[in-house]
């Protein structure tokens, strides 16, 4: 109960400072739509041709925002020396990530809800399906839980900001793959199988091992 | 919310060894301060005197020896010692976009403090700020900051306050107060323990003087017995690890 209490106190926290700033949710905003623009214009568009590539563009742009809005995460955490505050208080580290990690999830969520529309207007995207919205959901958490880390671990760095993509993209690969092939065929409104079969409990078995890694190894590197 | 176990000091700190690189910053070092007592540390710039207090309040791990904080272990006590803990910093360890009151309730849900509202009214009136509730920390002064930093540090009615160059950016008579308020929380029993560079404020506000010289304190303010017994606590609580 208190560890649930704390996480939620965490993340309520996050989302009311970025709701009154408001500097993530922004920035990540421009951002996203400024490489959706890019990307229309910037490849060679015939009626059909994005098709094949727009799955992987779709996530290139997820991740990269996801990165933005890591970075701010525990920036924000360091301004007043917060982080302190978070640590010294009688509360697991356990519910410190998760509260940060929810809060991230949270912001990288509303983010791609607004920007999912806009692709699928640029891209030309077929109707978007619950599955889709399935996998989004999936690969989000494994991008806020492994980027939370390492956000954290970036944090405590002079050059977090080059740091944390760094570190972030290489373990996020399996996601990656897993998000665009599933999202590939889930525009095609083929066959769900390989979907549910395949790539849906890829993602589900990577979210659970670094649910129980991260916060593990974060209990470790903030130990007091 | 206190958890002290009876008959114990309300710092034990014994065998301290901080290193960062070869860099030893403390060498062993005891330090007890008992109940009702208002201890001042002087040291130099890079005296180890910051090291000290944040080991105590649990936020970095000596190298070697250990903490207790009325008898609770930081470590492995699951967090009973830090609800012991005020911890005041050189930084606010407040959210600049959060209100006077958003910053302690957070804290208070942290802390699980009962009836969180009436206890942020009351320190808020304790450090003059009760006016200011429902500003944005960032549109405070320095000073203010300061003093809503010292409002966090006892909202949850620790037992041991540890501060760190308290005095810093305040004016004279919020020097005063805090020297007041150090001055109450003494006289209820409770104890803190400081830093400051300002030699004035220390003798005033100090029951215990300390000095950290080269990661060692020049004169021990405890009796050779009370280390030996907390050492002894100590010992026997690696062996049952």
């Amino acid at each position: 109960m208190r560890l649930l209490s704390a996480t939620l106190a965490i993340a309520w926290k996050d989302v009311r400072l970025e709701l009154r700033s408001r500097d993530t949710i922004i920035s990540a905003l421009v951002f996203g739509l400024i490489v959706v623009v890019v990307f229309n214009f910037g490849l060679n568009r015939t009626p059909g041709s994005l098709a094949p590539v727009a799955p992987g563009l779709l996530w290139v742009a997820y991740a990269f925002v996801g990165v933005l809005a890591m970075n701010r995460a525990f920036a924000r955490e360091l301004e007043q020396g917060a982080l302190d505050g978070l640590l010294a208080a009688p509360v697991s580290r356990d519910a410190v990530f998760l509260g940060k990690m929810l809060g991230t999830l949270a912001f990288m969520l509303l983010i791609e809800a607004v920007l999912l529309p806009v692709f699928a207007v640029m891209l030309d995207l077929p109707a978007l399906s619950p599955a889709l919205g399935l996998i989004i959901l999936l690969a989000t958490i494994g991008f806020a839980t492994v980027g939370t880390f390492f956000a954290a671990i970036a944090a405590q760095t002079r050059s977090r900001e080059i740091l944390l993509p760094v570190l972030f993209f290489p373990v996020i690969v399996p996601v990656m793959i897993a998000a665009v092939e599933a999202t590939a065929l889930a525009l095609e409104g083929g066959p769900m199988l390989p979907i549910w079969s395949r790539w849906l409990p890829l993602l589900v078995v990577f979210d659970a091992l670094f649910l129980v890694i991260c916060p593990w190894i974060f209990g470790f590197v903030f130990e007091g | 919310m206190n958890q002290a176990l009876p008959g114990s000091p309300a710092i034990a700190a014994v065998g301290l060894r901080k290193d960062y690189g070869d860099r030893s910053v403390l060498r062993r070092l005891d330090v007890l301060v008992p109940w009702g007592q208002t201890a001042v540390l002087f040291g130099t710039n890079g005296a180890g005197k910051t090291t000290l207090l944040r080991i105590l309040a649990g936020l970095s791990r000596p190298d070697e020896g250990n903490v207790r904080i009325a008898g609770q272990p930081m470590r492995r006590s699951g967090g009973r010692a830090r609800t012991l803990v005020g911890f005041v910093g050189h930084q606010t360890l407040l959210y600049n976009d959060l209100t006077c009151r958003e910053n302690l309730a957070f804290y208070a849900k942290l802390y699980g403090v009962a009836s969180p509202q009436r206890r942020i009214d009351s320190v808020l009136g304790q450090l003059d700020l009760a006016d200011r509730a429902d500003r944005r920390v960032r549109t405070l002064s320095h000073g203010m900051q300061k003093r809503l930093s010292v409002a966090r540090a006892i909202l949850h009615e620790p037992a041991v306050l540890l501060l760190d160059e308290p005095e810093s950016g305040l004016d004279a008579g919020s020097v005063a107060s805090l020297g007041a308020l150090l001055s109450a929380w003494s006289a209820s029993g409770k104890t803190a323990l400081l830093t400051t560079h300002s030699s004035e404020i220390g003798q005033a506000w100090a029951d215990h003087v300390l000095t950290l010289e080269r990661g060692r304190l020049t004169e021990p303010m405890h009796a050779d017995h009370d280390v030996a017994d907390a050492r002894a606590e100590s010992d026997a609580e690696r062996s049952a690890r």
